[in-house]
């Protein structure tokens, strides 16, 4: 499904990526951990095509299709979510208009027919419950007011209502309280766990793995995959540290 | 602005378009003045017009004493030369005679609006939209008025809506009563000019207690090559009495400026309202700077009466240059004067706008909110005065300026003028001034909205404050129109 080659990426002039290759199936779920800085979140960025983040090499396809050609709306109606590791506030635009115009403008781009007003409203209905959050929310301005929290859980009813084929997930699993935690650990799973879907998830902590169980754990380090594993990996990362299990 | 009634198809369609849709020039037979401006211009105007002598004096007074003003040049404006002689200051559809019925009117004028979606036949406006609340309209093309709808219905409620030269036939003393009242006609250059030679526009009275039946709205038209338009309006609702009113306007895309010099006078009188509605989207000149209209305004609103009320809402996006101020003057007690506005500039346009509320009154209170939008090489400006006189007991004002910029060649300036003379008065001014972050516009096309849409979006949120002002169909038309504007704004 997601295929990246010798990826290499500057943001700023500075080399980030540097000769990334992964290859993720339709089915599967992967995560990525990695110390800070050490790109994780510049090749959400890359991938989801974000102004300033500068493909110098390599390459990535979704489903065949060249990622790194298209525009960035593209590669959303392309079947690409990311969900954020710092949401974006948008005053004065609420998460239903901001969302229905956003889900019809996939729509349109894939040639399929725009939701009513109301249709809408029920699939927010049903993602937002899904996701245990208030329908009252989705009502509120984008992201304006939001707690920490509360951001990472809307950017999950966002990937509901949009309903993706790859979703990258940067540090969802950051700033949720337990309870919530396993809520959107089980969100994530109805609304992913396909065999036509394919989950990228970043993270620091075997924590949101307990919910959302991955099939393959890959250490990225200095812009390049440095180890693959399965599971057992991230628990080993938990008991040692980077350093060791780099090492080792 | 286009139409408040029109199918979302249509909008759909304006807004896949080229940038300025409205930009169409109609073929009609017309009728000119002599060219330049002369007693001989303002007196062929009143004769056209069928005019009593009174108003002709009015006018030869108002023209005599402009030779002897200057153009203002205070505004952060830069203002080519205009030569006046250079224009014509009349120009109306050729007609064989008075139209009896809408029937009579040329088929080429009503496709002209049919083109720009503006409902000048009644039965339609009840046929296309069940349920949509029903607007009245006064089609200003040009020079004079070619039709104004629901007059009869109007008339059985006691409401007076009229274009103003027949206003001025049918209703003189009401009219003479309250015209130049609001605004002097020695008030500024402009304004002067237009008392002088002011072709058309709406007269409104809504009497005692009466709260009008539907909106009210006129619609200007420019067509003709090389001619102004000097619109003037004047509403008065009498003690009690409610009135929503809303002005559109467009013209057709051509490399000469053009001028259009309004006066709109309101009046509300004692526990009366108004409300006025603008959606001004005069062409603005094309992507080089080249031609538009500049839009030089002056618009006030006396709020005589105890409790009495004004409110300002106006969509600005058009037009090569903005100079426009509508106002509130406060005398009653517990007046209230609102003035919300959206100014969007793009590529070379220019806008200097804001509003005066002059508190006289006891209690009397203003709100301002003003939002500013400058992208491209455009230049936005907020200018607003608050006066607080020595006997506005308690009068409070709430201002709100907020700027947002798209890219970095564009400029946002507030300039607030506060006078206060009554030590029980309050001020409240706050102002922002933001970017369109990259952050913002990526987030939104990461959820799959191409760039315009995604900056259409930001700039309607950062404008709803003002845009939930307006009529339901007159603010789905706006937030349209912001997106449109502001094409070529992102990429
Ligand atoms: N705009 C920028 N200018 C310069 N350097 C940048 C910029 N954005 C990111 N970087 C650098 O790129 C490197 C990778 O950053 P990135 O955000 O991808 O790390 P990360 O792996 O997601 O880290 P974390 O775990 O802390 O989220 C960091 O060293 C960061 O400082
Ligand atoms: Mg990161």
């Amino acid at each position: 499904m997601l295929k990246i080659e010798n990826l290499h990426a500057t943001v700023a002039d500075k080399p980030i990526l540097k000769g990334l290759s992964l290859t993720i199936n339709a089915g599967e779920i992967h995560a990525i951990m990695g110390p800070n800085g050490a790109g994780k979140s510049t090749l959400a960025y890359t991938l989801g095509g974000r102004p300033g983040y500068e493909p110098t090499g390599g390459g990535a396809t979704l489903l065949g299709q060249d990622l790194l050609a298209m525009e960035p709306h593209e590669r959303a109606a392309a079947g690409l979510f990311l969900g954020f590791q710092y949401p974006v506030e948008i005053p004065g635009v609420s998460n239903v208009q901001f969302l229905r115009e956003a889900l019809n403008s996939q729509r349109r781009a894939r040639g399929e027919e725009p939701l009513s007003a109301a249709e809408f409203l029920r699939l927010a209905r049903e993602k937002a419950k899904l996701l245990g959050m208030d329908m009252e929310m989705l009502k509120r301005p984008v992201n304006v007011g939001f707690s920490g929290g509360e951001k990472k859980r809307a950017e999950m009813v966002h990937m509901g209502i949009l309903d993706p084929t790859l979703a990258i997930l940067d540090e969802t699993d950051s700033g949720l309280d337990i309870d919530a935690l396993k809520t959107v650990g089980g969100g994530i799973n109805a609304i992913m766990r396909a065999p036509d879907k394919a989950v990228l998830l970043i993270t620091h902590y075997q924590r949101l793995l307990d919910y959302v169980k991955p099939d393959f754990v890959h250490i990225l380090a200095d812009g390049r995959i440095v180890r693959s594993g399965g599971p057992e990996l991230a628990l080993a990362l938990e008991r040692e540290g980077y350093a060791e299990v780099i090492a080792a | 602005m286009s139409a408040p009634l029109k199918n979302a198809d249509a909008l759909e369609a304006v807004r896949k378009a080229s940038d300025y849709e409205w930009g169409f020039v109609s073929d009609i037979e017309q009728e000119f003045a002599p060219k330049g401006l002369s007693e001989e211009t303002v007196r062929f105007i009143s004769a056209k017009k069928n005019e009593p002598s009174w108003m002709l004096d009015w006018r030869l007074k108002a023209y005599r004493h402009w030779l002897t003003m200057e153009a203002p040049d205070w505004a952060k404006l830069d203002v080519p030369p205009i030569d006046y002689q250079d224009a014509y200051y009349y120009a109306a559809p050729k007609k064989k005679e008075e139209l009896g019925s809408l029937d009579d009117l040329d088929p080429e004028i009503r496709r002209t609006y049919e083109k720009l979606g503006i409902p000048i036949e009644e039965q339609k406006v009840l046929a296309n939209v069940a349920g949509a609340p029903r607007v009245a309209v006064d089609a200003v093309f040009d020079s004079v008025s070619v039709a104004t709808t629901f007059r009869k219905e109007l008339e059985e409620a006691g409401v007076i809506f009229r274009s103003i030269s027949e206003a001025i036939r049918e209703f003189p003393d009401l009219v003479k009563k309250w015209l130049g009242r609001v605004v002097p006609m020695h008030d500024n250059y402009f304004a002067t000019l237009n008392c002088a030679v002011f072709s058309d526009g709406t007269f409104v009275y809504v009497p005692e207690g009466v709260r009008c039946p539907m909106e009210l709205s006129t619609y200007f038209r420019i067509n003709a090559e090389n001619t102004g338009q000097f619109e003037r309006t004047l509403i008065v609702a009498d003690k009690g009495a409610y009135v929503s009113y809303l002005e559109g306007c467009t013209a057709p895309q051509r490399d000469e400026n053009q001028l259009h010099a309004a006066v709109v006078e309101l009046v509300a009188l004692d526990d009366a309202e108004i409300k006025y509605s603008t959606v001004q989207n005069w062409y603005p000149g094309d992507a080089e700077g080249k031609g538009g209209i500049y839009n030089f305004v002056t618009k006030r609103a006396l709020c005589q009466g105890r409790n009495s009320k004004v409110s300002w809402t106006q969509v600005e996006t058009g037009s090569a240059i903005t100079w426009k101020y509508p106002s509130c003057v406060l005398n009653g007690e517990n007046s209230v004067g609102e003035f919300y506005s959206v100014a969007v500039t793009n590529n070379f346009q220019q806008a200097d706008t804001g509003t005066k509320m002059i508190h006289n009154g006891k209690n009397s209170r203003s709100t301002i909110v003003s939002k500013g939008i400058s992208a491209g090489r455009s230049n936005g400006t907020y200018r607003g005065l608050v006066r607080m006189a020595a006997n506005a007991e308690n009068a409070r004002n709430f201002t709100q300026c907020d700027s947002l910029l798209l890219g970095n060649r564009c400029g946002a300036h507030t300039v607030p003028y506060i006078e206060v003379r009554n030590p029980s008065a309050i001020v409240e001014h706050e102002a922002t001034t933001s970017k369109i972050s990259d952050d913002q516009l990526f987030y939104a096309m990461q959820r799959g909205l191409d760039a315009e849409s995604a900056v259409s979006l930001i700039v309607n949120g950062f404008a709803k404050e003002v845009l939930q002002q307006l009529p339901m169909e007159f603010a789905v038309e706006a937030q349209k129109l912001l997106g449109i504007s502001l094409e070529g704004s992102v990429g």
